[in-house]
Parts: structure tokens; sequence; C-alpha cells
């Protein structure tokens, strides 16, 4: 799979970015979004960055692709007209959500709109038990007069959840045929295909949101493989899941959901690599942008996969505000604070920053494209971080007169301090909401920051990262090479696989090897059907895990499972597995309790291609600096000079001693007081707090 | 340059710790609870507090119900057992409703946190357990005797040995004694989490003590919450409202004076005690009345020792928002849930246009149960089971914003799934779906309530303790709109049950729960015509109330 050369392609809201990996090294280039019609930004990036690297389309091995698309038609909810069918009794299911309001004191809270609104939301009589016995049969007469009614009103695609689909999916398959046969062209989604899981709502959500923007994702697949293949790009098409790994064309257009957040995935596979090359194990994998910041915890060069995730967060990205997925996605906090993000003060006259953000358009005052608010970039560019003349490879001109009035007149002059105090203080502000951010991540996960690194991307990051890892007791922060394309690099380092998940409720004392095997073997087949469309011979990996807990509680845990056949005293074996990973978690295990497991999950991945580490450095130099600028030091107070470096004229083995400034086109590393930057053999730079052990 | 201006900024870095690390120990909590109202609902709490017993950072979890009564629950620790004689490695812990949170499920736990040798700190948090015996969660009891184990200001660990001698007691007085048990080690274990944090950031900061930072976090928010007050109009207020109650109805009445930087609540009319378990201590009472109006006047400024006193409360003693020792208390929550409307009626006469309608408010959970002692023995074998599924009416409309369906309003609980209930209960739910024309009618119309059908698979009889409110008396609109519509439980066969009380449902029977819907905003006459119609379209509303209460009449889909 490495011979030859393999392209990456990203879609984002705003640009495209397009890598392409071969013999001669790496190439990349950003073009805009073409909403319209996607594949046009795609095919014009596929046919420059070619040209531009003088590789033959025929010597393209490989493409792999991740897109935001899904996720934007949930956010602006442009998606399919689409119908729920549903068990009598429970059309409301999709609305009444969790009867729950995520913000305690808002009296004039709403809850984001279902995605189906009542009217295409319909019920046939059927019924099945929790058991997965039948109630009530299938009234496939009923089924039919709601098809053919349907068939009057333009649907685009219908999703099917029945209660207790996930034990036994007979009516929901037999509903499904009787669908597909009255409703030609229309997509079909079975909630027990898409989240064979117990909780009604949260598998009526994933399947209505897979329905929705089925329709839109196959057209647009479709349209894109014709035209690479019209630019003589014949080679195979993966596309980038949320988990982290990649699939075929034909699983992402009958599960477009597994889709959304292939982005930050690809980012999280980026720092799992340079973990690997720099042989850090815990690893802290920080991504700041424009609006948001996002984290992820990686141990032993694995990210964490979580079940569930909320898309599309209408309200200050609380929990709880968004629709939510259960598909594996790599475990991640999403939070509202990036260079645009606004700083204000709240009626205790603290300072506040975020979630709104001035965005690209009006964008932070320094633009001067009618932005008026003081945002993290005005208080970068203030404090003299930034490079007015350089900054997103000089597309923008900074002028930093407007950043020095906004943040004076919003923060300064109503808190009667000093103006650099006044930026000073945005911007410990906004570190100090990511740490915390980042530590309730930690504890939901029962993990820790001790002995962490960071790997920092994203046009902000750098600037950021060192006063982050302080603020979490971190001593070495790497900001790899082409941070701006870093999550289209992470997808050409991804492995093919797949994620398979049963609901079987099971007390551990009762502990039924022969059912749990069944799934397994299921599971496995499933899995490996997937998996052998994109990777027909290679060697594959499987992993297994279970979801368990104490019998009352409300809350799962994950907890790694081997992989082979269990036998009767097995039950035990589960329960000691699960007694470690509880004491893990919370540092104490409850005895005399009985242990349940609700939930299996199987993922199967082609081996994973060898990652280097990096070579050490033979010779190291002092780079001279380009010149000098003045930087605000908020522990002192005063302003500093500080070496102004190129990253683009560092070679491997240049040391840097803070307090210094890194810049290139996407974004600037700040090496504060307190670290060393060296370049290490991959050209990644590597900062090390002083006095800090390695 | 200032050193002034950069310890402000400090002292704001490290506020917004405190309240992350209070996050963290309420996360903790709620992540290891066993009770379903604490693991579900929320229904805990957990605060940071000074050697005064001040208290510096609350976290926001699913229940008002904690919010200064735990606060002041820790002076009563205090009291008991003074600074100077707590000990490193000491946990205290109580139930008692009068000294905690309202009623014995709640156990309140403190920690003294010891930093070099010497106490930095004391957290405390609240959970409610499964069981504490009695009665259980019915408010059929007549005495606080009756509702279970009391357990007063005591150890529950002396210098790191736990209290097993407690532990043997709770056991043996509570009907799911590993949970509870539990339940404690979970409340112990989070207030350990919560000093460390405070410890990485004591460390970080080179703090030896909370003493100036404390006294920042309380100025600034005395200062905030006051100017806040002071900007109102100034004044007193009375209004009154009429609920179900259990043997009689009771008239919950307030006057509301805004005055000097205070909002005082008087409940002085209110009516007395009643002989079930629906009597509402003052701690609680005080919770649900700071709650509501903090809700209007200052939902961002977090709660600490420094908002404590803005909101004060009063209330003549023996009355149902007054009730002492040993009056019933266990479902406290059916008079509190609606403070907070009486709290908005007095407001909107000083504020119009800023307080919702009343609403369900109480929450409609579904407690059932079955088997010995509950349900009469059947000729075949059937499956004991207790079912604790929280649920909700419709919540008031707004002004400018109908209300919301089926969601809980001033509790934060989330509902159970169905499929959960069903798969650890002989239960079966046939029908949960909004209940067409409950919400009230108006400019803005009412919150929906919604419709559970309920049978048992073994078809066997269940027993259904309720605890309903507004069966009898509706949540009513405010400025020309409708009430919701009252809620109803009944046999499908067409019996009606009471909404308080113990009762069983015979085998082959099917239970309907028909929840109440909220009050409407404004003259119905003046809504929108096309939301009308779209209420309509969408079968919240039917054609023939959209003409009775609207005026609206579709026609081959034109309004008219």
């Amino acid at each position: 799979m490495n011979n030859g050369a393999r392209l990456a392609i990203d879609i984002g809201g705003t640009f495209t970015d397009v890598v392409l990996e071969h013999g001669g090294g790496q190439d990349s280039l950003k073009l805009l979004t073409t909403p319209d019609a996607p594949e046009r930004a795609v095919l014009e990036g596929v046919g420059d960055i070619l040209r531009r690297s003088g590789v033959n389309a025929s010597d393209v091995t490989l493409i792999i692709h991740g897109t935001t698309l899904a996720t934007n038609a949930l956010i602006e909810r442009k998606g399919a007209r689409t119908a729920l069918v549903t068990t009598d009794g429970f059309r409301d299911s999709l609305e009444i959500a969790y009867e729950h309001r995520f913000e305690q004191y808002d009296l004039y809270m709403e809850r984001p709109p279902p995605l189906i609104e009542r009217d295409w939301r319909f019920t046939v009589p059927e019924r099945i038990a929790a058991d997965g016995s039948v109630l009530l049969a299938l009234d496939e007469e009923a089924l039919r007069a709601l098809a053919a009614d349907l068939g009057k009103t333009g649907v685009e695609a219908v999703a099917i959840c029945f209660l207790h689909s996930y034990v036994n999916p007979d009516h929901e398959r037999r509903a499904g045929e009787i669908l597909a046969a009255a409703l030609p062209g229309v997509g079909i989604t079975l909630s027990a295909e898409v989240c064979p899981e117990i909780r009604e709502y949260d598998r009526a959500s994933t399947a209505c949101a897979n329905a929705y923007v089925q329709p839109m994702i196959a057209g647009y697949l479709n349209r894109l493989q014709d035209g690479l293949r019209s630019q003589g790009l014949s080679c195979p098409l993966l596309l980038m899941m949320s988990s982290g790994g990649v699939t075929t064309v034909e699983t992402a257009v009958r599960l477009p959901i597994r889709l959304v957040e292939s982005g930050p995935a690809g980012g999280a596979i980026l720092a799992r690599d340079i973990a690997k090359e720099n042989d850090q194990d815990k690893i802290l994998s920080f991504d700041m942008g424009g609006t948001t910041a996002k984290i992820t915890l990686i141990d032993d060069f694995q990210p964490h996969i979580a079940r569930s995730f909320e898309v599309a967060r209408t309200h200050r990205f609380l929990k709880g505000s968004g629709l939510p997925l259960r598909i594996p996605v790599i475990d991640m906090v999403e939070i509202g604070a990036g260079g645009g993000s606004i700083a204000d003060l709240d009626a205790m006259q603290r300072i506040r920053v975020g979630p709104e953000s001035a965005g690209s358009v009006p964008g932070p005052a320094c633009y001067g494209n009618g932005g008026v608010a003081p945002t993290v970039t005005d208080a970068d560019t203030v404090l003299g971080r930034i490079d007015p003349a350089r900054f997103a490879g000089g597309q923008v001109t900074l002028t930093p007169e407007r950043a020095v009035d906004a943040i004076n007149r919003d923060i300064g002059e109503a808190l009667n301090i000093d103006t650099n105090i006044a930026a000073a203080g945005v911007s410990e502000i906004v570190d100090e909401h990511m740490a915390n951010a980042a530590r309730v991540h930690a504890i939901e996960n029962g993990k820790d920051m001790v002995g962490r690194s960071l790997v920092a991307f994203g046009g902000a990051a750098p600037l950021h990262a060192t006063r982050l890892a302080d603020k979490l007791g971190i001593d070495r922060v790497i900001v790899p090479q082409g941070a701006g394309v870093g999550s289209a690099i992470g997808f050409l380092r991804a492995q093919i696989s797949y994620e398979v998940v049963r609901t079987r409720y099971m007390d551990l004392r009762e502990f039924d090897p022969i059912a749990v095997n069944g799934i397994y073997q299921d599971m496995r087949a499933e899995a490996e059907s997937v998996v052998r469309l994109g990777a027909p011979d290679e060697a594959l990996v499987e992993t297994r895990s279970a979801f368990m807990r104490y019998r009352g509680q409300g809350h799962e845990i994950m907890v790694p499972v081997p992989v082979r056949v269990f036998g009767t005293d097995d039950g035990a074996a589960l329960a000691g597995w699960f007694e470690a990973a509880y004491s893990a978690l919370f540092s104490r295990t409850i005895p005399n309790l009985a242990v349940e497991a609700l939930t299996w999950t199987l993922s199967l991945a082609t081996d994973r291609p060898g990652v280097e580490m990096a070579p050490s450095i033979r010779e190291q130099y002092h780079p001279d600096p380009l010149g000098q600028r003045k930087m605000f030091d908020p522990a002192s107070g005063a302003w500093i000079e500080a070496a102004v470096h190129a990253r683009a004229d560092l070679r491997p083995g240049a040391v840097i001693q803070g307090p210094a400034v890194i810049v290139e086109d996407e974004t600037t590393t700040l090496v504060t007081d307190g670290f060393g930057a060296t370049v290490n053999a991959l050209g990644q730079i590597v900062l090390t707090r002083m006095g800090a052990a390695g | 340059m200032s050193g002034a201006d950069m310890d402000r900024i400090r002292y704001q870095v490290m506020w917004d710790r405190l309240l992350s690390v209070v996050e963290e120990q309420a996360q903790t909590l709620m992540r290891t609870a066993f009770s379903t109202s604490s693991r579900e609902a929320g229904d805990i709490s957990a605060g940071v507090f000074d050697l005064h017993g001040q208290m510096l950072a609350q976290a926001v979890t699913g229940t008002p119900g904690h919010i200064n009564s735990m606060a002041r629950a820790v002076v009563h620790f205090l009291d008991v057992f003074p600074i100077h004689v707590m000990k490193d490695g000491d946990i205290y812990i109580t139930n008692d409703p009068w000294k905690g949170t309202g009623h014995l499920h709640d156990f309140t736990v403190v920690t003294p946190t010891y930093r070099n040798g010497a106490m930095v700190a004391l957290f405390a948090c609240t959970s409610h357990v499964v069981d504490i015996g009695g009665v259980g969660m019915s408010p059929d009891g007549r005495q606080i005797y009756h509702e279970g184990l009391n357990v007063p200001i005591m150890p529950l660990a002396i210098e790191g040995e736990m209290n097993q001698w407690l532990l043997n007691l709770v056991r043996a007085n509570v009907r799911e004694p590993v949970q509870v048990e539990g339940d404690i080690y979970a409340l112990a274990a989070c207030n350990d989490t919560g000093a460390r944090r405070l410890f990485a950031m004591m460390d970080e900061y080179g703090l030896d003590d909370l003493d100036a930072l404390g006294r920042h976090i309380i100025e600034q928010s005395r200062t905030a919450i006051t100017a806040r007050i002071n900007a109102l109009p100034q004044g007193s207020w009375k209004h009154a409202m009429r609920i179900d109650g259990f043997e009689a109805p009771i008239d919950l009445v307030a006057e509301l004076t805004i005055s000097n930087g205070i909002i005082h609540v008087d409940y002085t009319g209110s009516s007395g005690t009643s002989d079930f378990g629906i009597n509402c201590p003052m701690c609680y009472t005080e919770a649900y009345t700071a709650f509501g109006a903090k809700c209007v006047v200052a939902p961002e400024i977090p709660n600490n020792a420094g908002t404590l006193d803005a909101i004060t409360v009063s209330a003549p003693d023996n009355t149902i928002v007054n009730a002492p020792h040993p009056c019933a208390v266990v479902a406290r929550s059916t008079i509190g849930h609606m403070l907070p409307d009486v709290i908005f009626g007095c407001l909107h006469q000083a504020l119009p246009d800023r307080v919702p309608a009343e609403g369900t408010s109480n929450l409609w959970n579904v407690k059932l149960g079955a088997g010995h002692g509950i349900t009469k023995r059947t000729e075949h074998e059937t499956t004991a089971f207790m079912l604790m599924s929280f649920h909700s009416g419709g919540a008031g409309a707004r002004p400018r914003l109908d209300g919301l369906s089926a969601t809980p309003y001033p509790s934060g609980v989330r509902n159970v799934p169905v499929e959960i209930t069903e798969a650890i209960t002989p239960i079966v739910v046939w029908r949960k779906e909004l209940r067409t024309d409950s919400g009230g009618a108006g400019a803005q119309r009412g919150g929906l309530g919604q419709t559970m059908e309920i049978t048992s698979r073994e078809d066997a009889p269940f027993g259904i303790f309720a605890s309903f409110e507004r069966v009898l008396f509706p949540a009513r609109g405010r400025d020309g709109a409708g009430a919701g519509a009252t809620g109803r439980i009944r046999l499908a066969s067409g019996k009606d049950l009471n909404n308080k009380g113990f009762q069983t449902i015979p085998a082959q029977e099917r239970l309907i729960i028909e929840m109440p819907g909220g009050g409407g905003f404004g003259d119905p006459k003046a809504r929108d015509p096309e939301a009308v119609a779209e209420d309509v379209r969408l079968g919240l509303v039917s054609p023939e109330a959209a003409a009775r209460d609207y005026g609206v009449v579709e026609e081959d889909g034109e309004v008219d």
C-alpha cells in the first residue's frame, strides 16, 4: 500500500485541503470549499497538485477522503426530506428526547428542534419486548398503506426505529423490505443496523441523522468518483470515519453518519503518529483554530474511542444542546475557544472569553474588516506575539492599533487596568478555560496529565501551547510540520477499520458464554465483510471491549476484553477486569456488588503501518534570528525582546532559547521564557521546559 | 505596571479553577452514584468551603434543591464539630432533613482538607441514596419516624478509619444495603477528588491558604448581585397559588419585597402542615425560593457565600413551607417545586414580560412496584420490582416563546428511557406521546404534557406510589392566556385514581397517566394565526381547539 503516490483530501467548512504523498516527498495545497458542488474544489485541487508535483494520475494508488459535508448538513439542517417510521405510541420520542433542560438557570432555553418534524413522523402497530419476544406482530397492511401515502409526498429518505430492535431486528428488517419495494430510489435506514443499542431516543436520533444525510452523501460520492475517474484516477477511494479508521465508499453510502467529525479524527491520528515518532506514550492533542479548540487524550498510541457524540450543539457548545449520535468516535472535547473568540466582562467584572466568535467575517478587530469586539487574536497582537505583516502568510494585514483600541475599550477601561495586562488577562483566561476543559475531560475518562506531552496544531494552538502546558503541568510541546493541513496528513496514516456494537444485557453471575461467543462471532463476520472490501488480503487486528457497571448504576465503563472463546468460568474473569478498570477510574471498588454487562463492541482493523521514531540529531546549531520583536511578558509586567525565526529556514538540530517566536505561513510558535525549542530530524519543533528531565 | 492589576487577573483565574474543581468533584459523584435520582437526574451537589464554613464555589447540578441548603449545612457541621477538633482523615456525615437538604434520602458529607499539616478548606457534597428504610419514597408516612433512618451529624471516618459501626447500622436499616453503602463511599471519594485538584491549584499559584481568594470571590459576587437587585423596581408584591395537596388543597402565599439590595420572600398566609409526607422544611423552601428568584435576577452569578444572603426567606412556624420536626417530609419537592411559580407571580407584577406562566412544575415521576408487602400474591409466579422513572408535563409559556413540552422546571432531571425501564422490570409502556391540546392557549402557548400507558407483561397486579400535582388545580396562564390541561391518572377501563398515595393496578388493567400542560402567556387571540395553523398541522392543537381558543379556522390549507 505504500508504493506509489497517495492522495488525502479534507473538505472543511472554509477550506479544502489536498495532500499528495509521493516518492519525492509531500506536497499540499489549500482551496476554498465549493459548497454547492464540493467535488469541484476537490477535482481542481487534485489536478493542480498532480501537475505541480509531476506525478501521473495512474501512479496514484490510493485516495483517502474526509469531509464535513455530513456534519454541515446536520448543523445547517440542509438534508433530505426524511420520514421516521416508529412503533405505535412513540411518535414523539424524537422530540421528547431526554425531557431535559441543559441550561439550569436559563428561563428562555430552547431545545434543538427534532431533525424530523412531527408531521413527518409515522407509527405502525408492532411491538417487541425487552427480551426480544414479539408482543404484537408487525401490521404489514398498515405499513403498505403508509408506504402508499409516503410515495405521494416526495419523501427522499426513511428512518425506521422500532422499540427494542437492538435485540430483535426482525420487524425493522421486514418493514424495510416493504418500504423499499414500495418506494424505489428512497434511502432506507434501519436503526438496528446503524446503532444496535438500547435507549430508544439515542438510537432513533442516530438513525434519523443517517437517513437525513444519506441521499446527499451518496450523490456527492458518486459524482466525485466519476470526476476522479475522468481525471484518470481509477485507484480505490476510501473514506475517513469519526472513529479514526477508513472505509469503502460502499459502506460510507450505507452509513454516512459515521463520516461526521472525520477532520478532527484525522488530526488525532496525526497526533498519535507524532507520539510514536517522539516516543511519548501519553499525549494531549491540542487543535486550536478560529472558533473552537479540540482536545484529545492519546495513551499508548491509541486514541480513546467513545460510543457517543453530540453534533450541532446550538447553545454555547453546552452538553445536551445538540443531536446525540451513537457512533464510534475518537473521544475529544470541543470548546468555544479560538483565535476569533470574543472577550467581554460578566456581571462580576470578570473577563469572559467565547464561545461567541467573530469568525472570519467580520473577524477580530485587528483584521480591519469591520470587527470591533476584542478577540483572542487581538490580545495576542497587543502582546506582540503575532507579526502583523505575516499573519496567515501575509494574506491578512493586521492593524495592531485596532486591537489595542478594542481591548482597551471593552476590558482595560472597564476594569481600570493597563491595556497590556487586559490583553494578558484575555489570553490567560482562554488558556485557563482550555486547561479546565482538558482536566474535566481527563477525569471523565479516569486519566490525568502526569507525564503527558502536548501536540499542538491548528492556527492558534502553537501560540497558546506553552501556557496551556504550564497550567497542566506538562513539560514538552511538539509542533508538527504542515500544522495547517494536519487532518489530511492524518488521513494518510489511518487504518482500514470498522467497529461493531451489540447490546446484550447480562448479569455476570449468570454469564452465558454461548451467547457472548455467538455475539462476537456475528460481529466479527459483520466487521470482516466491511473491512475486506478495502483490504482483501491484509492481516487484520481485532480488539474487543464490553461496557459494564455495578448492578444498579446508570453509567457503564469500557472494559477491554481479550479476543478468545469464552467459557463458563469467564463471568468471574469479566467481573475481575471490570473491577480493575473501575478502580483505575475511581480509585476504589465496591465489595459484594454484582456486575452486569450491557454492550459488547468489536473493532477490526488492518495492521498499523510501522511508524519510525525520529532519528536522533547528530549536530545542533544555534540559528541566527531574523530580528527581534518586543513582546509583553505577563509574569514581569514588562516588555522584553524576543528573537524572531522563520520556520522555513530552520534545519534539524536548530536550538532556540525562549523568549522567541518561530513564524510560518499558517501559525506562529511562541517559545516562552521557561522553554527551549529544538527542531528534530522530522522538522518538528519540540519545546521542552527548562530544567525538566529529557 | 501595577502588581495589583495582575493579581486581579490571577484571582479570576483561580476562581475559574475553583469552579472547575467543584465541577470535577460533582462529575465524579454522578458517575459513581447508584440511585437513579443521583445519576440520571443529577440530584447531587458539591462545593468547597473556607475555614469559617463560607461556601466559595458550588457545582451547577441537576437540582436546585441544594442551593443554599448545602451551604448552610456546613455551618451546622461546624457547630457540632468545630475546626479545632477536626483531624486529618476525618469525614463527617448527616441526613438530618432540617440540617441537610430536606429529607432523609439525602446524605451530606463534609471532609476537612489538610495540606502540609494545616487545614486549608472543607469539601462538602450531597447525594440522594436509593433507599433509607421506612415507607420508602411514598408520601404515606405521617411522621419523620415512618420515613426511615435518621443519622445525626457524626463522623463517617476518624483519622482515616471508616466508621464501620455506622455503616453496619445503615446497612441493617435500608432495602438496598450494598448500593446505599456504595453511594456513601462515592460521597467520600468525590471530596477526595476535589481536594487533590485544590492542592494542584495551590501549588501552581503558591498559595498557603484560601483567605484572600475567598474574600475576593465573596466580595465580587455580593457586589454583583446587590447591583442587580438595586436595579430592579423597589417595593412589595403579593401572590397566591392553590395546589392539590394530599388530604386537602394547599395555598402557597408569598409577599416578595425588593429593597436595600435584598430580595425577601415571606410566606405568611400559606397553609399549615399536612398529615402526610409532602411537608417542606425551611432549608428546602429557601433553596427553591432562591433558585426561582435567581433565574430571573442573576442567572449567571455563581452561588457562594456572597450570594447566600441576597435572597432571604421567612415563614411562620408550622406552615407547609416551614414544617418542623417530626413532620413527614419525604416528598417535600411537592411544595418546593411549586415555589418558583409563586415567586414568578410576585415578580410578574414588578417586571412584566420577564417571567414564565405557571407550569406543571412538580415532576410526574412514575413510581411503580410489585412484590411482598406491595401487591397481593397471585396464582402464577410474578417478578418483584421497584421502579422510579422521571417524567415531566409541560412548562409554562414564556414572554415571546412557547412553553417547553414534557420538560421539567424548576427541577433539572433527565428521563429514564422506556427501553431501560422495560429491561429491568416486567413493565410494558405502550404509549409515551405528547398530549394534544394540553398546552394552555395564549399568544405564547404553554408546553404540552404527555400521555403514558402502562401494563404488566406478566398480567400481574402492580402498585403505583402516586405523588402528582396539577390534577385538581391547573397551571394558570398569564395576561389573559388559558391554563394548561390538568393531569389525570386512570385505568383504561374507566376508573380514575387518586393523585396521591399508594394504589393497586389490577391484573390485566392498563394504567393511563395524562400529564398536565403549562399555562399560556398573553391573549390567545393575539397569537400569530400562522403559528396556530402550524400547531394544528403538527397535531399539537386540534382544529376544534384552534377555532374555540384562538378563533383560527383553517379551510383547505388557508388560514382564516
